[in-house]
């Protein structure tokens, strides 16, 4: 990073989440000077995803609530009698409730490292903070380390874990998330290896069943080993084939930094079981659990769904009913109205008709684009795609600058407009208009503000969690309420090919709207889908609990949902400051993609959104070097698009790979620094 | 603005466009015309290969290149060794498959590729169906690639049980696909032959692909390729060829032979034999159609005198191609005319739609389209199956409801109304020519049924009278002339316009064409040529409008003792 920044910039943008990098490219896009700013060392604030060692450090930060930096006074002599100056947050509080669950065996190594790690933030790491017991106080960062939980029958009930010692709740607050404690604990716990030897080879009789063990048996040390194999997203998310942000993905040409994989299947959980949702024309017709008729009925639904308003005789007398009311009326057996109603509309039982009807379109509109179902997933994770914006933000000449902050913004007392912002350094910066994620406000700025919370539950397993001939399935699986009042649980399952997580694992999402904790509000349906991790062989009484996914590893924790707050809510807000909020606890983008639209358009009515950026041999650069800078285009631009000729007949996916020459070359020629967005690709 | 990054305007970039094709151009006329210097001295070098290489890559569907190619193939093949020979085609291959992805439907590079791999030394068989498996990945009804493919699992033996199973991914993922039902209709009888019905599946299989059609039809009733695989799959072996009808007439001294299929005689072959009491009988075939074309009824002028009523018995037998399908007929003494043939109502001829062995397979298949249409009322495969599963079940006992949903497939597609109206008539006469013959009788009655088109001439060799009144005929068509019997002919209140079938019946005495839509004095030509026709009813047709219209036709038909107009 540069020693010091340029003073002048026309928008300052803090926070680099999918709204906040979505605006940067835009604002960039037409040519405005964009400041880019993060505090921490990596993109997407909330956003990210992390490598598993990534995911302990980022743990670990939450557990230590550092302050964000160090703070400086003297810019304050900067200031002259018409500035005014805002504090901005020092802490970033929108991660409660961390619970981290280990199940797997720690081997007798200690010093287990990731290969090839760099530790993600060492700053923090030695930063001694004293602040933090008493931060701690006021919000116990509810971290504890658990064993398996005595109380739940499930696991009592098996024969390796009787044992009320062994398995007693271990329930630590404040408890250092050192991998040595927790292996400590969680040895303990866990049966020894030579047990589970010894019921190899009483297994060994049947040979497949040994292997099969022997093969899953995977340890702790080995999923830190291959941390960098894992990319676990902080938010869950999917994109809609046909979804607004595969649209602006596509029109800004921002899509050719990413890589897509179709999500495989839509799950559904009915009666105990777990089974795959039929919805496309391809799955009725080869679906084996359904009739003839049924297979008509919900096909005969379902097309009409796909243009519901030019046949609004058929649900005019429901509309003030519910969804679900309606769904029993068009001759659907109860199974295929569950179907409707949970995996394809996914709203709950008390949606109305017209938003029941208006999700199932949404659903269909966008199933058959890509593949046969509507959802891509991101490869490397949802992360990818804040990255992807910055990236072409820092195409067109944005600064990017991580582990860097905004101390506050200086208000001019006469027109109340937002001048300048002091960076953490102290600098002054002057702006035109400074965009701000909520969750670097003040509290003095949000305390009228209400926030509602996110749970969310990520979860390393051995199998799928409906196993089929293939292994490498991408699932989504809506779990509605077990009892009433309980919140409807969405559930992503990645594969290994996501590059999401290591080979033979599995990393799955649950996310749901609080109504309390994250591991209240989902431990429920993990106990149902999920057991833990038993390394011996189970009891043949226990062998349909065999089928169910082991979990390896698990962590809960609540995340703020800063979305639908009116601008009015926050005090003090100059006119030409704007709020972007963090993820919402839907399924697709739609929110962060309309809110940074929005937020463009009210900077720069007359402007065009995120405008297709141009071929690279369209670009005129400086007349002396323009030929060169054509020939080198030309060739290169006729290799790529040879190779993704090939790519797209080979894989008959989308998606044009992330191209780094083309990233790279165009960015030397702007001129511009960018160097932390060539810097981020670091991996592989 | 500043910073904003510049970028070629619209023309611009149209030049830079314009001068780079202008440079392609040249460079392609360029290397062409070089080529066919070469062609013409006949210099079969590498270097010709590689020019030709580079214009194919741009444009595959240059067919002489293509043979140029090859004929400098065959010569290296003089030249070169075999493991030479070996890499260049292998190298082909490669240069094949990018024109083939330039343009997947070349007929030109499909064909090369054919070429090649039977000139190859060792082709790789299974890399070549991968290549099949990969073009019909992108376009599953490319149907060259279909064709390659057929050509590759001849050539490298794939076993059909493989395919059976492709066929099955490809539809698993779109069942619109013709290609692979068709495909699997001529796996299917390899793999699973039926004993006694050759080209048809062993039941067990015919249930399966049964069960699969009706669940894409259940799925998407609308798309035809899985209903039209119904209808292969209920259908039954075509028939062999047979002799239908032998008749001959005393007076008229002569004799016919009516078929099953339409048939050729070449004048002067053996194809139809006649005999005499066993003694071969040298006589010559005609048609009714009067040229040599194939037709249904064969006619032979039997020798001056030959049936003599002194002898008893004239025993004829005909046989055709060498006893491919054989008829007997005898004559008697005091008999004026004698036949033999087969009974409609016995072969169940007209069940030839769609017919399997056990009627349960049928009457299932029934219920479940049944039920279908009662989800989809307005789903026309579904009423079409419906019908024909009818017929094939039962033809008279379903005759109302059939005659109701073929109402409903007029309504829900209107456009084909007038096919629906033919397949209407053609299963009325059917049920006609069936009612007729369990009453034993030579007069038929189609009056009053809606009939837009005649059909099943053939089986109508022996009527005498035939009523065909208030229907909505346009002509009496040509194949009529096969009614060689007929003596009355009733067919009043139609549209007729054209009579040309009235001609050459020998035995048509009277003929009623009241209310019709005959013009022109012309029209009634073909009457000239009936020899005993003497009562002809012409009221109510627009040509007696016309003055003089008596004079005319006296002098047209001066043998009709009885003009009606």
């Amino acid at each position: 990073m540069a020693e010091s920044l340029p003073s002048e910039f026309d928008v300052v943008i803090l926070g680099t989440g999918l709204p906040e990098a979505i605006i940067a490219a835009a604002c960039s896009r037409i040519g405005q000077r964009v400041l880019h700013i993060d505090v921490k060392n990596y993109y997407g604030g909330n956003w990210a995803s992390f490598t598993f060692s990534g995911l302990l450090s980022w743990l670990e930060d939450y557990r230590q609530q550092p302050d964000l930096y160090e703070e400086s006074t003297a810019w304050k002599d900067q200031l002259d009698k018409s500035e005014e100056f805002v504090l901005l947050n020092k802490k970033n509080k929108t991660i409660q409730n961390i619970e981290v669950f280990c199940y797997v065996s720690q081997d007798s190594e200690n010093d287990v490292e990731e290969v090839g790690a760099l530790r993600k933030n060492p700053a923090f790491v030695t930063c001694d903070d004293s602040t933090d017991a008493q931060d701690s106080a006021e919000e116990p960062p509810c971290q504890e380390i658990h064993s398996l939980d005595s109380n739940n029958s499930e696991i009592s009930s098996q024969p390796n874990n009787t044992d009320p010692d062994t398995t007693a709740e271990t329930d630590v607050p404040d408890v250092n998330l050192e991998m040595q404690t927790q292996s400590d604990v969680t040895t303990s716990s866990t049966p020894s290896l030579d047990t589970s030897e010894g019921d190899n080879t009483k297994l060994s009789t049947e040979e497949t069943l040994a292997l099969e063990s022997a093969k899953r048996k995977i340890t702790y040390s080995s999923i830190v080993k291959e941390g960098r194999k894992f990319n676990i997203d902080l938010v869950s998310k999917l994109l809609y084939s046909r979804g607004s942000l595969i649209d602006l993905l596509i029109k800004s040409n921002v899509s050719r930094y990413a890589e897509f994989k179709n999500v495989t299947r839509i799950l559904t959980f009915q009666n105990g079981r777990v089974e795959q949702v039929p919805c496309s024309r391809a799955d009725v017709f080869a679906s084996k659990q359904l009739t003839m008729v049924e297979k008509r009925m919900l096909m005969k639904f379902l097309t009409f769904c796909l243009d519901y308003e030019q046949n609004a005789e058929e649900y005019q007398d429901y509309k003030d009913s519910v969804f679900s009311e309606y769904l029993k009326t068009k001759k659907l057996t109860p199974s295929l109205q569950h179907f409707i109603l949970h995996a394809i509309a996914m709203v709950s039982e008390t949606a109305s008709t017209i938003d029941g009807l208006r999700a199932t379109q949404h659903f269909l509109q966008s199933l058959g684009r890509y593949g046969n179902t509507p959802f891509l997933f991101p490869l490397y994770g949802l992360g990818e795609i804040p990255q992807c914006f910055c990236r072409m933000c820092a195409v067109f000449g944005g600064i990017y600058c991580l582990r860097h902050s905004v101390q506050c913004f200086i208000v001019d007392k006469e027109s109340s407009r937002c001048k300048a912002v002091i960076d953490s350094l102290g600098q002054k910066i002057s702006c035109s208009y400074f965009i701000v994620e909520d969750s670097y406000l003040s509290e003095e700025n949000c305390k009228n503000v209400c926030y509602r919370q996110i749970s969310r539950a990520v979860l390393i397993t051995d199998q799928s969690i409906l196993k089929t001939d293939s292994d490498q399935q991408v699932s989504i699986l809506t779990v509605p309420p077990i009892e009433l009042g309980q919140p409807t649980v969405s559930i992503i399952e990645l594969c290994s090919s996501t590059m999401t997580c290591k080979k033979d694992t599995y990393l799955v999402h649950l996310t749901c709207v609080s109504t309390r904790t994250a591991k209240e509000d989902l431990e429920p349906v993990v106990q149902k889908l999920f057991i833990p991790y038993a390394e011996t062989g189970l009891e043949s009484e226990q062998e349909k609990e065999l089928e169910k996914p082991q979990i390896l590893w698990a962590l809960y924790f609540n995340m703020r949902d800063s979305t639908g707050i009116d601008r009015s809510s926050y005090e003090a807000l100059p006119s030409n400051v704007y709020v972007c909020s963090g993820p919402d606890p839907h399924l697709g983008n739609e929110q962060a993609v309309k809110q940074a639209e929005s937020i463009f358009n009210q900077l720069f009515p007359k402007e065009e959104f995120c405008p297709p950026a141009p071929n690279p041999e369209d670009i005129v650069y400086d007349v002396d070097d323009t030929e060169s800078q054509d020939a080198a285009f030309t060739s290169s631009s006729e290799i790529r698009a040879e190779e993704a000729s090939e790519e797209q007949s080979a894989a008959k996916g989308i998606d044009v790979r992330a191209d780094a020459r083309e990233g790279g070359d165009s960015m030397a020629s702007a001129g511009e620094s960018g160097d932390a967005v060539a810097n981020h690709k670091t991996r592989e | 603005m500043h910073g904003r990054i510049k970028v070629k305007t619209t023309e611009q970039q149209e030049e830079a466009k314009r001068k780079e094709r202008e440079k392609k151009l040249q460079l392609y006329t360029a290397a062409t015309n070089t080529i066919f210097q070469k062609r013409e001295l006949q210099e079969l070098d590498q270097e010709v290969l590689e020019l030709t290489n580079q214009i194919l890559g741009a444009n595959p569907d240059f067919a002489t290149l293509w043979n140029f190619r090859r004929e400098i193939f065959l010569h290296f093949e003089k030249e070169k060794s075999e493991d030479e020979m070996q890499k260049l085609y292998k190298r082909e291959l490669s240069h094949l498959e990018s024109c083939l992805r330039v343009n997947p439907k070349s007929y030109g590079s499909w064909h090369h590729r054919c070429w090649v791999l039977d000139r190859m030394p060792e082709p790789d068989w299974s890399r070549e169906l991968e290549l099949c498996n990969r073009f019909l990945e992108m376009d599953e009804r490319n149907f060259h690639c279909w064709d390659y493919r057929r050509f590759v699992v001849l050539r490298s033996e794939v076993p059909p049980e493989e395919e059976l199973s492709f066929t099955h991914g490809l539809i698993t993922k779109n069942f619109s696909n013709y290609s692979s039902w068709h495909y699997r209709s001529k796996l299917l009888p390899r793999i699973h032959p039926d004993p006694q019905r050759q080209g048809r599946v062993t039941e067990e299989v015919l249930l399966k692909e049964l069960e699969l059609a009706q669940n894409a039809f259940f799925t998407d009733p609308s798309d035809q390729s899985a209903w039209l695989y119904h209808r292969w799959l209920l259908g039954r072996v075509d028939r062999e060829v047979s002799i239908l009808c032998i008749f001959v007439s005393r007076g008229g001294e002569w004799l016919s032979v009516g078929f099953s299929h339409p048939v050729t005689v070449c004048p002067g072959s053996d194809d139809l034999l006649l005999f005499l009491n066993g003694a071969p009988l040298m006589v010559s075939w005609r048609s009714v159609e009067k040229k040599n074309k194939s037709s249904f009824l064969w006619l032979c002028d039997l020798p001056v005198g030959l049936l003599s009523d002194l002898c008893p018995e004239h025993t004829f037998r005909v046989l055709w191609k060498d006893g491919a399908a054989q008829k007997e007929c005898a004559l008697y003494r005091g008999y004026q005319e004698s036949w033999n043939r087969d009974s409609a109502t016995e072969e169940q001829i007209f069940r030839c739609e769609l017919s399997v062995e056990k009627s349960t397979v049928l009457q299932s298949e029934l219920e479940s389209c049944k039920e279908l249409q009662e989800l989809e009322p307005d789903n026309k495969w579904c009423l079409l199956t419906i019908i024909l599963l009818m017929r094939a079940l039962d033809p008279l006992g379903y005759e109302k409801e059939t005659l109701d949903y073929f109402q409903t497939l007029k309504a829900v597609d209107p456009m084909r109304s007038a096919y629906f109206n033919d397949l209407r008539s053609k299963f009325l006469m059917e049920n006609c020519i069936l009612k007729m013959e369990y009453a034993d009788s030579r007069v038929i009655d189609l009056s009053h049924k809606g009939l837009t088109t005649l059909y099943h001439e053939e089986q109508l060799l022996l009527i005498t009278h035939m009523n065909l009144s208030t229907n909505q005929l346009r002509a009496l068509p040509r194949a009529l002339v096969m009614l060689r019997c007929l003596e009355v002919l009733e067919a009043d209140d139609n549209i007729i316009e054209s009579l040309e079938g009235l001609s050459h019946l020998p035995k048509l005495e009277e003929v009623s064409l009241r209310n019709n839509c005959i013009h022109r004095i012309s029209d009634l030509q073909p009457l000239a040529s009936c020899p005993r026709l003497s009562i002809l009813n012409l009221q109510g047709n627009p040509v007696c409008d016309s003055p003089n219209v008596q004079s005319e036709l006296v002098l047209l038909l001066p043998r009709v003792l009885h003009i009606i107009t």
